[in-house]
């Protein structure tokens, strides 16, 4: 019982966020929402004995992510509210009802839920004895998925030195640019 | 009493499809990334769930590749923007159209 309480409460939490991320005009407000999605989604997590998905989840995300969001959107100064004229006003209804449709299939979708297949040989999530929701996070890691775990350490190096590069001004390099001078 | 995964998966179902529907909607480029995010915690969930439902540790490492990822791409994406901001005034999609034939 105590259970679907608080599945209730963190879903409905999760929803409203996220319809709050939608509809609100100022982008502040909106990476606001989307921290109440990111605890609600950890809250499921939790729910789900997913314990250190959830702790990485609250640091990561709600953490890391929504800072460097807020962070552009002070530094460029869009914390003001959205304008309201649209160029394509036929879009949004469009838009509107090709939600409504997916959400539709995906409902559909999940009626059935057979998911098939039995027990992986990955290691099991619940069952078995040794260990808890952390230790076999990182033995699956450190054994299955050492491959591409080292991958993603390549990965996230290419976009430090990507990121780097684009918001590198390049004009003291190279004096003979062309480009005129902002007024910035 | 236990939460069975239909509930779940409706929720990550909703989230999904507002997310989608959120970058249709919106013209700002910062909150349609914010909406990409809310997809890609959809489908995390939906993989926790999964990950519960059939015993598998496997969806929940999955889960932490999409979170790494899902880190990088937040900071390239971010840059892009930042790098469009300097050059003209305004995160609206609608304006970046330098590849209009």
């Amino acid at each position: 019982m105590m259970t679907w309480i608080v599945f209730t409460v963190a879903a409905v939490a999760a929803v409203l966020s996220a319809i709050g991320v939608v509809v609100s005009r100022n982008p502040v407000h909106a990476a606001l929402n989307l921290v109440g999605t990111l605890f609600s989604v950890a809250v499921l997590f939790v729910l789900q004995e997913a314990h250190f998905l959830a702790a990485v989840q609250v640091i990561v995300y709600a953490g890391a992510v929504v800072v460097l969001f807020l962070f552009v959107i002070m530094l460029l100064g869009v914390d003001r509210d959205e304008m309201l004229d649209d160029p394509l006003p036929f879009q949004r209804p469009i838009a509107l009802v090709a939600g409504g449709v997916a959400l539709f299939g995906l409902s559909v979708l999940i009626q059935g839920t057979v998911a098939t297949g039995g027990l992986s040989a990955r290691g099991p999530a619940l069952s078995g004895d040794e260990g808890g929701n952390v230790e076999r996070v990182a033995k699956s890691l450190f054994t299955d998925f050492i491959w591409p775990f080292e991958i993603t350490s390549v990965l996230l190096v290419i976009a430090v030195v990507g990121a780097i590069v684009l918001v590198r001004d390049g004009r003291r390099d190279d004096a003979d640019s062309s480009e005129p001078e902002s007024a910035s | 009493m236990r939460v069975g995964p239909g509930p779940y998966l409706l929720v990550a179902a909703i989230l999904f499809t507002v997310g989608a529907t959120g970058v249709m909607l919106r013209r700002n480029a910062l909150v349609m990334f914010m909406c990409v995010e809310l997809m890609l915690n959809a489908v995390n969930l939906t993989f926790v769930t999964f990950s519960r439902q059939l015993d598998d540790i496997g969806g929940q490492v999955y889960v932490f590749f999409v979170l790494v990822v899902a880190a990088a791409e937040v900071a390239v994406g971010l840059a892009i923007i930042v790098a469009i901001f300097r050059r003209r005034q305004g995160a609206t999609a609608d304006d970046l159209n330098l590849l209009k034939g």
